[in-house]
C-alpha cells in the first residue's frame, strides 16, 4: 500500500465489494443444497450467483483501477451478461423442469400452471 | 430515432478529425457534444429527443439493481431460517406487454425480483406463470410488477 489514506479507504470498499460479493455466492450454494424442491433451489441459484458475481468483479475493476489503472472493459461487459443470462437460464431450466413432470414441494400451496396445462392438453386430444 | 442516433456519432466522428486526435476520449466529448446540439436543434429534427428514452432506459436499470440486491436479502433471510416454513406456489400473471422484447425484458426483471421465479410463457402470450417463495408474503410484489416494471418498460419500448 502507498500510504495516503484515499488508498486506505478504497483498499477497505474493494474488500467490501469482493466479501459481500463472496459472501452471496457462499449463501446462494447453501440455499442449493437447502431447499426443498428445484424450483425453490433456483430461486437460490439464479439470484444470488448474479450479485455475487457482480459484486466480485465490480471488486476486480476497482482494484484494477486503483492500484493499476487499467480501465477493465471486460470486467464491465461480464457483468452485463451474468445479468442478461442468469434469469433466462433460470427460466428456462424451470420449464423444463415442470414440462418434464419435476413434482413441486408437497408443502406448496397454489398450482395454476398445472390446470392451464390440463386444459391445453385437452384441446390437443380434441384436435386430433 | 435511428437517425439521431447516426447524427450523434457523426459529428462525433466529425469532432474526432476536427481535434486530430483519433482516440476513445474524443469521440466521447464530441458524443456528448453531439448530444448537446440535438438538444439545441431538437425542433429541427424529426422525432422526439432520444435522450429522453435513454433516461428512462437508465432509470429502468437502476431499478433492476436495487430490485436485484432486494431479492438477495430475501433470499438470505429464507437461506439462513432454521425452520423452512414457507408456502411456495405457482401463480399466473396476465401481462399487458405484446412484442418478444417486452416480454423478455418482463421475464427478466420477474427473475430477479423479491421472492419470484418466472416459469413458462403461456402460447398465446397473454400470461405469465410465476413461481413464488411465499404466496401470503408476495401480493406486494404483484402490484410492483404490475405498475412500476410493466409501465416503465412499456415507456422505454413505445
Amino acid at each position: 500500500m502507498s500510504g495516503t489514506w484515499i488508498n486506505f479507504i478504497f483498499d477497505i470498499v474493494i474488500c467490501l465489494f469482493l466479501l459481500s460479493g463472496a459472501f452471496f455466492l457462499v449463501s446462494g450454494s447453501i440455499g442449493i443444497l437447502r431447499f426443498p424442491d428445484v424450483y425453490t433451489r433456483l430461486h437460490a441459484a439464479t439470484k444470488s450467483s448474479t450479485l455475487g458475481v457482480a459484486g466480485i468483479m465490480i471488486g476486480a475493476f476497482l482494484f484494477l483501477y486503483v492500484e493499476n489503472g487499467i480501465v477493465s472493459g471486460k470486467l464491465l461487459l461480464g457483468i452485463f451478461f451474468v445479468l442478461l443470462t442468469a434469469p433466462v437460464s433460470g427460466h428456462m431450466i424451470s420449464r423444463a423442469a415442470y414440462r418434464a413432470g419435476v413434482p413441486l414441494w408437497e408443502k406448496s400451496v397454489q398450482d395454476d400452471y398445472a390446470e392451464a396445462l390440463e386444459k391445453e392438453k385437452k384441446h390437443q386430444a380434441q384436435d386430433s | 430515432m435511428p437517425l439521431q442516433i447516426v447524427l450523434n456519432i457523426i459529428i462525433a466522428i466529425m469532432w474526432m478529425f476536427l481535434s486530430e486526435s483519433y482516440t476513445f476520449t474524443s469521440f466521447l466529448v464530441g458524443y456528448i457534444l453531439g448530444i448537446i446540439l440535438l438538444f439545441l436543434l431538437r425542433r429541427f429534427v424529426p422525432d422526439s429527443f432520444y435522450m429522453k428514452r435513454t433516461w428512462k432506459f437508465v432509470q429502468l436499470i437502476l431499478l433492476f439493481v436495487r430490485e436485484l440486491v432486494l431479492s438477495n436479502l430475501d433470499i438470505l433471510k429464507y437461506v439462513y431460517k432454521p425452520k423452512q416454513d414457507m408456502q411456495p406456489g405457482i401463480f399466473a400473471l396476465p401481462i399487458d406487454v405484446k412484442t418478444n422484447f417486452e416480454i423478455t425484458l418482463l421475464a427478466n426483471l420477474i427473475t430477479l425480483t423479491p421472492g419470484t421465479l418466472s416459469v413458462v410463457v403461456s402460447e398465446n402470450h397473454t400470461k405469465i406463470y410465476i413461481h413464488a417463495m411465499d404466496i401470503p408474503d408476495v401480493q406486494e410484489t404483484i402490484n410492483d410488477i404490475k405498475n412500476s416494471f410493466e409501465k416503465q418498460i412499456m415507456e422505454v419500448t413505445r
